[in-house]
């Protein structure tokens, strides 16, 4: 041992050298970080679902008076929303985060469809919701049945909604549950999105989906 | 002499008592409206909300009672709540406004609605809203529309 290393030629390590390995140690320190955040599970702000079955189809006329089903989608992650266009506290801030998370997704943002279904279907006529909608973005659905078919749809979702008489000009408003539904590419509800998730932590839930 | 005295007494009374009665009258509400704001409208003819902070920093409880503005057919003051996911609108008749206290209107809360309004609410712009108290006088506001 002690002979092999007489005879090994004295080696130094040159600044060059060592000014190489310095910058590759910090530059594995500085991916530690990094590399932990990748490893760490997604935090979601939603509530993961494992479905066991596929979410309820159901057919509706679009703003611009299609027949729109869920099954149309498939591939694609859908939002769906249950709202109404009177509403001028909730709604418009759930549906401008759903555009502002499918701006930050950029390209993949193309793999999400926006479904809003009123609760109100007898004032929300498909010309009141094309109106609607295109205030938000203009791949956004409209859809709406009569009051027996969206209690049907809403009862399979899980979604609450009743008329509530009220004083005020407007005659009736509706309570509604305001959370966001997300079915995934095959079909599955995965998640369920409570209100008062931002767009940028909507974005990301939408992402994973995406992604797995 | 005597009635003089007594006539000197009864003005040092009533110059004290309209003295109380004076700085009672400037102990009432005193309200100051800020970071007035209104989403814009999504439709030609539909509903706006319009939020913001009211301080009243006086030493007597006031309440809103009602807004007006040119812009809308109806003015009502609503109160959104949530409980379980569902989200509840209500028209309420006012909103107390406590002493020394400041309250927020804002979205899933209280929150000033516009119905039938005649205008676009487009980002950039502004518009008009008086609000009426039980005690205190009208405030006219103008109202910036931008998104929250």
């Amino acid at each position: 041992m002690s002979a092999a290393e007489t005879n090994l030629p004295k080696k130094t390590l040159g600044w060059p050298k060592l000014l190489a390995a310095l910058v590759i140690l910090a530059i594995l320190l500085a991916g530690i970080p990094l590399l932990v955040k990748r490893l760490q599970p997604h935090q979601f702000s939603g509530m993961l679902l494992q479905s066991p079955d596929k979410a309820a189809d159901f057919t509706l006329m679009s703003h611009d008076q299609q027949e729109v089903s869920l099954s149309d989608f498939r591939g694609k992650v859908v939002a769906i929303y249950f709202g109404y266009v009177s509403c001028p506290d909730i709604c418009p801030v759930t549906l401008a985060n759903l555009r502002l998370a499918r701006n930050l997704l950029g390209e993949q943002g193309n793999d999400v469809q926006v479904l809003m279904i009123t609760v109100d279907p007898e004032r929300d006529t498909p010309e009141i919701m094309a109106e609607f909608i295109a205030h938000f973005d203009p791949t956004f659905i409209g859809l709406s049945g009569d009051l027996n078919q969206t209690a049907e749809i809403a009862i399979q979702y899980g979604v609450y909604f009743e008329k509530q008489e009220t004083s005020s000009v407007l005659g009736y408003l509706v309570d509604h549950t305001a959370t966001v539904m997300v079915i995934d590419p095959d079909g599955y509800l995965r998640l369920v999105i409570p209100f008062g998730t931002t767009g940028k932590e909507m974005a990301a839930d939408l992402k994973y989906i995406l992604e797995h | 002499m005597k009635r003089e005295k007594i006539y000197v007494l009864l003005l040092v009374i009533i110059m004290v008592l309209s003295l109380t009665a004076c700085s009672s009258g400037a102990e009432g509400p005193d309200l100051k409206v800020t970071k007035a704001w209104g989403r814009p409208s999504a439709m030609m003819k539909g509903n706006g909300a319009v939020y913001m902070l009211i301080e009243n920093k006086g030493s007597q409880d006031d309440q809103l009672v009602g807004a007006s503005s040119n812009v809308a057919d109806a003015v009502e003051v609503h109160e959104t709540s949530m409980a379980d996911g569902v989200m509840k609108m209500k028209h309420i008749m006012g909103i107390d406004l406590p002493a020394g206290e400041t309250v927020e209107l804002k979205s899933g809360g209280y929150h000033i609605m516009l119905i039938g309004i005649n205008e676009k609410f487009e980002v950039g712009s502004t518009i008009t809203v008086t609000l009426s108290f039980e005690k205190s006088d009208d405030i006219t506001l103008e109202v910036e529309i931008r998104e929250e």
